[in-house]
């Protein structure tokens, strides 16, 4: 049984509501940083923990914190990003919908710290009942003299709005967030100016995910030297993982971050197994944007050496052998899986989602797609897949977001593992619409160099 | 005035100084030539343009003097303000011609191609761009994206399917006019500029919308299909206007004003009046005054060398044409560059031994006696 920080109380008949939550402990490290802690404590603790942002790119939280501009007299902002819209990532719906006021306290705790007065999280408009969540919480937190003015009698004054965005993927990427937030088109900014810098209106802001403002919780409580100890390296702390796809247990997991990803996909703690006793073929290790990895560099990386559910593991060896923690969105495919067809509805995906500003990702991501499209309904040719190839590279890193970048590594590395089943599709162009290439040896051990 | 701090930067291996907060482009443009990136979507006149179409995309092999690590990825010179001692490489860099090519390919995917009939043509910034630094061919096999045609009113044409949405036009109403009226739709390549709701546009000074537009989405009504560019005569005029500059080229064709435009500087932006402000002109010099009796005319408009509309016309003076101009001439008044020093790059130039240690000259039979073993 791992250790669990977050989820620990996600199954109290109640915990939603203020009053269990209270009971269980909650609002008490809330309590501490506002009556016995400084605001250059909280951050230390938060540099010392060496938390991660949870959203995909692992940024060091307290880095991120300490970068925010302090000028005089302008007001600064701090904003919760629950636009978790990562094919693949559930798990801030989960915590927003279980536990609203650990998110709560996290983000007072935090925009303590940041000095921000008006707190906002931006979440997803699909999202809706979890909004209602969220509004009811926050009402009950300001009832109890948790939000409004002059908290704990500490002069402070902070309020948490909730605001709804319309669905957009894009409305994840930070800047693009703050441009919906403040009502604009959600286009990414061009960087820099950081949000640090200049922000929401233009003011200093800082843009966290669901799951790194939660965690701030747990590391105030037990400290951030403690809070290190857990984890391995600079994996620090415990990470929500959303496992889903071929497996008997889809759901939210804590792991802390010890684990081997075969212990993860194979134990009965955690996804237990492959669903139908079917074997397993490939695997998204962190959301749809991340490399695909065939399942034999997936339990080992290419040095020979067990992977574990880490950041350093799973992106051991790159881009050319490994992948990415990401969001933590655990998709898993088996053998009767496409990885045609799973490269293509990602790219679909990635083409709806293109906000249209630059033209690499506006042009390319369609691009993509309607090749994809050709070679899954057989009538690719040979030609297609270099084609593939040469279009995901000029996109990649030539874009104002990572969107680009994000459409491009899911094509780039299912031609990079499986171009035999590309191939296949291309050469076996009837028997592809009725077949499956199915297993053949992606998870054969793999040689490795001495 | 304070002193203001110059920063020294490097471009394909020119160096230039220039004032704290300039971006990379704007300094390219000041060495000039073939050093400045193409820009599609960054018009040095509207706030908050540029950073979009990618074609200025640069390599910055040095960050500063500094931090002297070059930048990951390639950056949009257009947005990026230089550093102390920052090395930029632009044609000199292989992965941003590469990288260039694509975003000119990206930028033709859909693109209709249809010069032939379109009014751009001839002036056409993305022609431009597409002949110099793209392929011949396309790659793309599938049906072109287009669109439902909308109305923008008496004046201004929108052919959507020939957008690059490089986001000029929305700036230029924002900026210019006190409501704009238009703006993008949806997202992704099914993004479209629209006004909502088949809206005109008919602010005063929205006709500049057409001046800004790098290719042939938004032309001028009364101008459609009434001539080519490069048949018609540029000249400089002006009018006592009440609301604007009222300084225009005018395009005549013997003495038919065929359209009024704004002034174009080098880099097909609005050039500054005398007084320093960027040239807008409003709707009724554009559109109304169509008559040689209703303007002053100063001259004939110099027109870039290079461009398609010099072609057939005078370089000089009409009739006597003086092709004998000196590279200075050409090129600006700008010395010749040296784009790369050979001395720095070939080893023959900087032998490790000092020549003159070597044993006399060589001849036929030291080329024998060397090359004996190998016969």
């Amino acid at each position: 049984m791992g250790v669990k920080l977050l989820l620990e109380k996600a199954n109290v008949p109640g915990i939603r509501t203020y009053d269990v939550y209270r009971r269980e402990g909650g609002y008490a490290a809330a309590e501490k940083a506002l009556k016995e802690m400084s605001i250059e404590a909280i951050v230390e603790e938060v540099k010392k923990s060496g938390l991660r942002g949870r959203g995909g790119a692992g940024f060091p939280a307290g880095m991120k914190w300490s970068f925010i501009a302090k000028p005089e007299g302008v007001p600064r902002h701090l904003v919760c990003n629950a636009d978790e819209s990562e094919p693949g990532t559930f798990k801030d719906r989960y915590l927003m919908e279980f536990l609203p006021h650990l998110l709560i306290e996290g983000l007072l705790i935090s925009s303590y710290a940041l000095g921000s007065n008006d707190t906002y999280i931006y979440i997803r408009g699909e999202y809706a009942w979890v909004a209602t969540i969220l509004e009811d919480a926050i009402v009950e937190a300001t009832k109890n003299g948790w939000l409004g003015k002059n908290i704990l009698g500490t002069g402070f004054d902070c309020m948490v709005h909730v605001h709804r965005g319309a669905g957009a993927y894009i409305c994840g990427e930070e800047t693009a967030l703050i441009e919906s937030l403040e009502g604009k088109r959600g286009n990414p900014r061009i960087k820099p100016p950081f949000p640090a810098i200049q922000g929401l209106w233009m003011r200093p802001t800082v843009v966290n995910n669901v799951e790194t403002l939660a965690a701030v919780v747990p590391i105030i409580k037990m400290g951030g030297e403690e809070y290190a100890k857990i984890g391995v390296g600079r994996s620090t702390g415990t990470k929500l993982i959303s496992a889903c796809g071929n497996i008997n247990k889809p759901g939210v997991y804590e792991i802390d971050m010890t684990i081997s990803v075969e212990d993860f996909i194979y134990s009965d703690e955690y996804c237990g197994g492959i669903a139908g006793g079917k074997k397993l073929k490939a695997c998204i290790p962190g959301g749809s944007s991340v490399p695909i990895l065939p399942a034999n560099l997936l339990l080992k990386t290419a040095k020979g050496e067990t992977r574990y559910m880490n950041y350093e593991s799973l992106s051991d060896g790159g881009f050319a052998t490994g992948s990415m923690m990401g969001s933590g969105g655990f998709i898993i495919l088996d053998e009767d899986q496409c990885i045609v067809k799973n490269t293509l509805t990602l790219a679909r995906f990635y083409r709806h989602e293109s906000c249209g500003q630059c033209s690499p990702c506006r042009e390319g991501t369609g691009w993509m797609e309607k090749i994809l499209q050709k070679i899954e309904l057989g009538k690719g040719e040979s030609s297609d897949i270099d084609l593939l190839w040469d279009i995901q590279r000029k996109i990649e890193g030539n874009t104002i977001c990572p969107l680009g970048d994000a459409a491009a590594w899911p094509v780039a590395a299912a031609i990079r593992h499986f171009r035999d089943e590309f191939e296949w599709h291309i050469n076996n162009r009837e028997l592809s619409q009725t077949s499956n290439f199915g297993l053949q040896h992606y998870a054969d051990p793999i040689h490795v160099p001495a | 005035m304070s002193e203001q701090t110059l920063f020294k930067v490097t471009v394909d291996n020119i160096t230039i100084e220039v004032p704290a907060g300039t971006t990379i482009l704007q300094a390219a443009r000041q060495i000039g030539g073939a050093v400045a990136p193409p820009a599609m979507c960054y018009y040095s006149k509207l706030q908050g343009s540029g950073g979009k179409c990618r074609t200025c995309l640069v390599e910055v092999s040095k960050g500063s003097e500094k931090d002297p690590r070059p930048m990951p990825k390639l950056v949009a010179s257009c947005r990026t303000t230089v550093m102390d001692g920052m090395e930029v490489k632009n044609i000199t860099s292989e992965k941003v011609v590469d990288a260039r090519a694509g975003v000119v390919e990206f930028l033709l995917l859909n693109h209709p191609l249809d010069c032939p009939i379109c009014d751009q043509a001839g002036e056409c910034h993305l022609q431009d761009l597409s002949f110099e630094h793209g392929k011949s061919g396309t790659r793309y096999e599938f049906q072109r994206r287009t669109f439902k045609k909308h109305d923008l009113g008496k004046h201004i044409q929108l052919h959507m399917t020939r957008c690059i949405l490089c986001y000029r036009c929305v700036f230029t109403a924002d900026q210019l006019t006190n409501k704009r009226e238009h703006g993008i739709l949806d997202r992704g390549d099914h993004a479209e500029i629209a006004t909502h709701i088949e809206k005109s546009l008919d602010n005063e000074f929205i006709g500049n919308v057409i001046d800004v537009c790098p290719v042939g989405a938004l032309t001028d009504k009364t101008f459609r299909f009434k001539n080519r560019v490069w048949f018609l005569k540029p000249m400089d005029a002006h009018r006592d206007c009440p609301s604007c500059s009222g300084r225009v080229t005018l395009w005549n064709r013997g003495d038919e004003v065929y359209r009024v435009t704004a002034r174009k500087d080098q880099w097909g932006e609005i050039e500054d009046t005398p007084d320093g402000k960027p040239g807008w002109i409003c709707n009724v010099c554009r559109f109304d005054k169509k008559e040689t009796s209703d303007w002053i005319i100063e001259g004939p408009r110099e027109i870039s060398r290079q461009s398609v509309i010099a072609q057939g016309h005078y370089a000089g003076n009409i009739g006597t044409t003086k092709p004998n101009e000196t590279f200075k001439a050409v090129n600006d008044g700008r010395a010749p560059h040296l784009l790369m020093d050979i001395h720095d790059e070939s080893e023959v130039n900087q032998p490790n031994i000092h020549l003159g240690k070597i044993q006399g000259p060589s001849h036929g039979d030291t080329f024998n006696t060397n090359n004996t073993h190998k016969a």
